[in-house]
């Protein structure tokens, strides 16, 4: 068993996969982080990312899948699950060592896993796009908080540049303490320092008067249109797990 | 703007739109290309309500002043409630500021009927034209057409909105004339028929010139009330499908009867919301237009009601045990697709897979099969040998016993409401 280290990019996993075949290894774990000497009994591998050798991968790639298999395997890489390092190297490996295109082979158990995976992403996406609530400043950018399972704001911003073509808005994510701004022309990442922000009053000083007015017409309706009679909490919880709570208007 | 009278509106108005079920926001194509504000591709439900229904749209009516008696409806003229209207720029600065915020994917829009039916379809019209035309605004909009409207109005509400829609209300005429004695079933064929010649006519026109507008690119749908009148599944069924197929519909919604009026002619004000029958009907609605089933096959003379403790699936699988087991590794798509315990993408999984090696039993799991139901109508790659000899009444026995029916736990709750 070999312990490989990578920087957690998807370069880097890209080169481990180069040093795998480089260095004819059977057995190995791809972790990320710094290395550390604590494996007993086992090889530890520090891989360097390299550009090179990550293109030559992905060149292979290429030749093998369809370019809508090759960005799963992005997608599932950015979403930082934990520990399935060990799924995307499988499945890498499995189609180096098949002649054929395997991405359909849903009867393996690393194309099952990433399609898995996949879905697990594209739900969490569409969770967002459903879930954003957008707060009005001041300088009308409209402005919301998300704090999504795995990292999918990068794939946020098509539909929300498409929608909001004609306001300002920042999407940001708490957890990760990234975010996207859109300025009515082009969106960028964006990192903001909360430690120089202040009380939470003046974060309501900063919305627009009829932000509350908008708001409290949202949790009006919200309650207006439910059906007592038909009172479903099991449903309601599995289709809005309470998680998502906090950022949302109505079940504040 | 005067927010105590504006909530007021708003929660007398949603309150009395919140009995049409429809709530889809998907199927249109019309894309933000004027650099305005708002799409409409893909259904999203921005929240979902205590009852578990989805919240994808501001539904309202624009006024619940009603000249109609229609006994199964709330706002209806007899009806001792608070009246409300909404002014055209109210419902329209709604609309925008809520979808700003990324609340809703857009209006729907019904409304009583006051003056007269013309009359009222030309405010409803009004609405959906200036978020088109003065805001920019490319986001979904359903307009409910007004039974008896004129076609003039008809074709302007399909130049602005996505999906148009007529209820039909009753699923059978009979039920109609009994319950709704001021409405008539041929006006709310009428508008409906215009519609789908038009918009077949709209879809030539516009594959031969690409610039000619959009109309009602979601096409039409239709609710009925299930449960106010003594129509059994067969009838529901029958008539649905009829309308599936002339007049193109894209879906039609059956909405359990809430008892919200004492009447004679209705259900009384403690009867059950008939839940699990609503959900049993979309089921078979789903099998007639995605799993290749013909309404017969669902509900026939021999089988007019629907089982209330299996699915339509599982129960069509009984009665036809001499087409099972099928070969999941051979078998055609379209008969996996009758798998109870299969769905969709585990069916197109399958076909994919079996491409590469046959399948077993641990292969089939990981793919979604709901195998505790699948096991009995199916073989796969297996060493064990495995009985196929028990009868459709045992396996229901076996599946009940095992499953934990998410309806089971409902019955206590309808109970309290007594």
């Amino acid at each position: 068993m070999t312990i490989l280290f990578y920087d957690g990019t998807f370069e880097g996993l890209l080169s481990a996969v180069f040093e795998i075949y480089e260095r004819k290894l059977m057995q190995v774990k791809l972790q990320k982080g710094e290395w550390y000497n604590s494996a007993l009994f086992a090889e530890v591998l520090k891989i360097t990312t390299s550009e090179v050798n990550a293109n030559r991968v992905l060149k292979g790639l290429r030749q093998r899948l369809s370019p809508a298999a090759v960005q799963r395997l992005y997608i599932a890489h950015m979403a930082e699950m934990e520990n399935e390092e060990i799924t995307l190297i499988g499945y890498i490996r499995y189609v180096f060592d098949t002649p054929k295109n395997i991405e359909d082979d849903y009867g393996n158990k690393y194309v099952i896993r990433l399609s898995e995976i996949i879905r697990m992403v594209r739900r969490e996406k569409h969770r967002m796009e459903a879930f954003v609530r957008f707060k009005k400043l001041k300088d009308e950018t409209y402005y919301a908080t998300i704090e999504p399972d795995f990292n999918v704001l990068p794939l946020l911003i098509k539909h929300f540049k498409n929608r909001y073509a004609d306001q300002k808005w920042i999407i940001y994510d708490i957890k990760r303490n990234y975010g996207l701004y859109y300025n009515l022309h082009d969106t960028q990442y964006m990192v903001l320092d909360f430690s120089t922000m202040n009380k939470p009053g003046d974060i309501i000083a900063a919305f627009t008067e009829d932000e509350g007015i908008y708001q409290h017409l949202w949790k009006n309706y919200f309650n207006s249109v439910n059906i007592p009679a038909r009172k479903n909490t099991r449903l309601h919880v599995r289709h809005i797990p309470k998680r998502y709570w906090r950022h949302l208007t109505e079940k504040i | 703007m005067n927010t105590e009278r504006i909530t007021e509106k708003l929660n007398i108005l949603a309150d009395a739109a919140k009995y049409d079920v429809s709530c889809a926001s998907s199927g249109s194509k019309r894309k933000n290309e004027n650099k305005g504000l708002g799409n409409a591709s893909n259904g999203i439900c921005h929240s979902y309500t205590e009852d578990g229904r989805c919240v994808s749209l501001l539904k309202i009516l624009l006024t619940n002043h009603c000249i109609y008696d229609c006994a199964y409806c709330v706002s209806r003229k007899s009806n001792d409630i608070k009246r409300a209207a909404f002014t055209v720029q109210e419902v329209v600065d709604l609309t925008i500021n809520f979808y700003r915020r990324n609340y809703i994917e857009g209006l729907f829009l019904s409304s009583g009927i006051f003056k007269d039916v013309d009359y009222t379809m030309e405010r409803l019209v009004l609405i959906a034209k200036k978020l088109r035309t003065e805001n920019n605004f490319n986001g979904y909009i359903h307009l409910k057409s007004i039974p008896g409207a004129s076609d003039e109005l008809m074709r302007e509400a399909g130049l602005y909105a996505d999906r148009l829609s007529v209820n039909l209300e009753m699923p059978t005429e009979e039920g109609l004339k009994l319950l709704a004695p001021d409405k008539n079933r041929q006006d709310m064929i009428n508008p409906m028929q215009f519609l789908k010649n038009e918009i077949i006519q709209r879809t030539e026109e516009k594959k031969l010139f690409k610039k000619a507008p959009l109309f009602a690119p979601a096409g039409q749908s239709t609710q009925v009330i299930i449960g106010a009148t003594p129509e059994n599944d067969q009838q529901v069924l029958q008539s649905a499908n009829y309308f599936y197929q002339n007049f193109n519909l894209k879906r039609v919604y059956y909405s359990g009867y809430v008892p919200v009026l004492a009447d004679k002619r209705l259900p009384g004000l403690n009867t059950a919301v008939p839940m699990v029958r609503e959900n049993r009907l979309y089921q078979a609605d789903w099998l007639m237009r995605f799993y290749g089933f013909n309404v017969n096959e669902i509900v026939n003379n021999q089988q007019p009601l629907l089982d209330l403790d299996i699915d339509p699936k599982l129960s069509w699988a009984i009665r036809n045990m001499h087409s099972f087991p099928i070969d999941i590794n051979k078998a055609d798509l379209q008969l996996i697709l009758r798998v109870p315990g299969i769905g969709m993408l585990s069916a197109q999984k399958i076909v994919s897979a079996r491409k590469f090696g046959n399948l077993n039993w641990e292969q089939l799991k990981k793919i979604g099969v709901a195998i505790n139901r699948a096991k009995y109508f199916i073989t796969c790659k297996s060493n064990e040998f495995e009985r196929r000899d028990l009868s459709g009444t045992s396996i229901k026995q076996f599946i009940l016993a095992e499953s934990k029916s998410k309806y089971l736990k409902n019955v206590p709750a309808q109970l309290s409401f007594f």
